[in-house]
């Protein structure tokens, strides 16, 4: 094995975009720049292009449910440091840095809410936690959504953007795919439904697990959606790659996914699917 | 957390010694290896225990799933093609008979030479090969085979074409038929077991790893170049995350360590085979009076209990 074929497909830091040293309110299309509280009045869409920025799991949260609605679960759950990992710097100084740049406990949070006055559980990734890596918490808590969901007897509406498995993890991180897989078949056995939301970026573990398994799988404009990235795929094949490679319209070409759906027309979207996929009688 | 790690060690060490999880472990000779593994699991591996286990599962003549096939099986018929595009032939399955019974085997096939290698696409799998690999379950499944996989790939192929055919949502259906089905079902990682594209065929009832092979979410070398920007420490990045088999099983990844001839399966592929199958055996034993949907129930629980957290 030469050292080009090296195989990062699952693991790969691909940030949203590479945006240099732009400011993360500069948008990385068309240059423009906006203050939080403009980018948080248009959902974090580029009035200008269109361009989608990364959205934090508390705003998409609250861009999707019913106010006042969402009840948050396990949100006590924490990373071990199962290896004693250390790379440049050990695992658990990551982890804490992860916590207090983004107050969340990890790059999941889910719980149980309303869309339009359908009940569902859902389950929402942060990227800005660790690349939105999938560790053990992660694995569990969408775990305990799918089982949340399927007691409840309501579908489940995930919104992933990941960069994969946490690699700080090791094979426990690995372990994360067949466990979201089974906890989705566990739901889909009880007749829950999932409807899986891919924002940008979803690569890797996550994307190679729960998140293309939903009974419908909408994507965000110009998401990244690939097992591997394309600096991987370029490295390894030499060749040039399509513009849209990997991005949520060539998927949708290729029949991965549904429908893409502008940030703006997300809820109305999910609150439509929840009401074909409700129980008659909900 | 010294203390947390000696303890979950005991718990695994007390559940091996009452259980005869590990291949041949009725023979004598083979206890006695046994013995060695366990105190070579008491102490602590070291890191280049863990570099010669990954340069062993590289190994240029270790044996790959075909010649497992060809000492395992009887009356090996295989099968081709996903039925919609293509034969990938990173990946072979077909049916055999497996001491009296006839099993599906699917497992990455790497090649021996230069031509082989390219043809096998180095044991890197496209969506078609997983495809096939689902539609050779769906048959197993039918007819209440077991199924035996074979685990040694660097990975699934990153490449345009497979991107195209989607190899994220095939690798996700892999995994996903698997939790469903109905039958008794034995994965071994007899090589490299890199990533999703491993874990797509090693959702069984009983996972098994071979002395020298590795399973790890990442290559060491692309592990490296992430974490410490270079690939050439993927040594060091190795030690880290620990992808030999003693760490998978102390972690409970793995059910049981398939032991290998001394200095590695290439060096007596006949007898490497030999230990394999009698762990397979082994295991099938246990497996097949076990209800249908009870294996089924057990598979999922045992893979949702995989994790560590607070």
């Amino acid at each position: 094995m030469s050292s080009s074929r090296i195989d990062v497909s699952i693991e790969h830091r691909d940030a949203p975009e590479p945006q240099g040293t732009k400011h993360p309110n500069t948008c990385p299309q068309c240059d423009s720049h906006y203050r939080d509280d403009e980018l948080e009045r248009t959902l974090w869409v580029c009035p200008h292009c269109g361009h989608h920025f990364p959205m934090k799991a508390r705003a998409r949260i609250a861009s999707l449910v019913d106010e006042g609605s969402f009840v948050e679960e396990a949100a006590d759950l924490r990373s071990e440091d199962p290896l004693g990992f250390f790379d440049l710097r050990p695992y658990t100084d990551r982890l804490a840095e992860a916590e207090l740049k983004t107050g969340l406990g990890e790059a999941m949070v889910i719980g149980h809410a309303t869309v339009d006055t359908t009940a569902c559980e859902v389950s929402v990734m942060d990227f800005s936690f660790m690349g939105g890596s999938m560790g053990s918490v992660v694995g569990e808590k969408f775990s305990r959504a799918c089982d949340s969901a399927a007691e409840r007897g309501v579908p489940l509406v995930s919104v992933s953007a990941s960069g994969g498995a946490r690699m700080q993890e090791g094979i426990l991180a690995l372990m994360q795919l067949p466990k979201t897989v089974a906890a989705v078949e566990d739901l889909k056995d009880a007749g829950g439904a999932l409807i899986s939301v891919i924002a940008h970026p979803t690569t890797g573990g996550v994307l190679a697990s729960f998140a293309s398994l939903g009974d419908v799988v909408l994507a965000e404009p110009n998401a990244l959606m690939s097992f591997a990235g394309p600096r991987v795929v370029q490295q390894t094949t030499r060749e040039k790659l399509p513009d849209d490679f990997g991005r949520s319209e060539s998927n949708y070409r290729f029949g991965h996914i549904d429908k893409v759906v502008p940030r703006s027309e997300l809820r109305a979207n999910v609150a439509r699917l929840l009401r074909l996929l409700s129980k008659n009688g909900d | 957390m010294a203390t947390d790690h000696e303890l979950r060690l005991r718990e695994r060490l007390a559940r091996l010694r009452s259980v005869n999880l590990l291949g041949g472990a009725r023979l004598s000779a083979e206890v006695e290896k046994l013995q060695r593994q366990l105190e070579r699991l008491a102490e602590e591996t070291t890191d280049e225990d863990i570099w010669r286990a990954v340069e062993l599962a590289r190994h240029q003549d270790r044996p790959y799933t075909l010649d497992y096939v060809e000492r395992l099986l009887d009356d090996w018929f295989e099968l081709r093609g996903d039925r919609g595009r293509a034969d990938d032939h990173a990946i072979v399955a077909g049916l055999g008979r497996f001491e009296g019974r006839t099993v599906a085997l699917v497992g990455q096939q790497k090649g021996r030479d230069i031509k082989d290698r390219i043809d096998r696409n180095f044991g890197s799998a496209h969506p078609e090969g997983y495809r096939k690999a689902m539609r050779v379950m769906e048959l197993a499944n039918r007819h209440d085979f077991p199924l035996i996989t074979l685990v040694d790939t660097p990975g699934a192929y990153p490449g345009v074409a497979a991107e195209q055919h989607g190899q994220g949502g095939a690798i996700a259906r892999s995994h996903a038929l698997m939790a469903r089905l109905e039958i008794p079902t034995v994965a071994c990682i007899i090589g490299e077991g890199g990533s999703g594209g491993a874990s797509a065929l090693a959702l069984t009832d009983r996972v098994l790893m071979q002395e020298n092979a590795i399973y790890s979410v990442i290559s060491p070398e692309g592990c490296a170049a992430i974490l410490w920007r270079d690939a050439g420490e993927a040594k060091k990045a190795a030690a880290a995350f620990k992808p030999d088999a003693l760490h998978c099983l102390e972690l409970g990844v793995v059910d049981g360590i398939v032991p290998e001839p001394e200095g590695g399966a290439h060096t007596d592929p006949d007898e490497a085979a030999r230990l394999l199958g009698d762990a397979i055996r082994e295991s099938l034993e246990e497996l097949e009076p076990v209800p249908a949907d009870e294996l089924k129930r057990r598979r999922r629980a045992r893979f949702r209990s995989l994790g560590v957290f607070a």
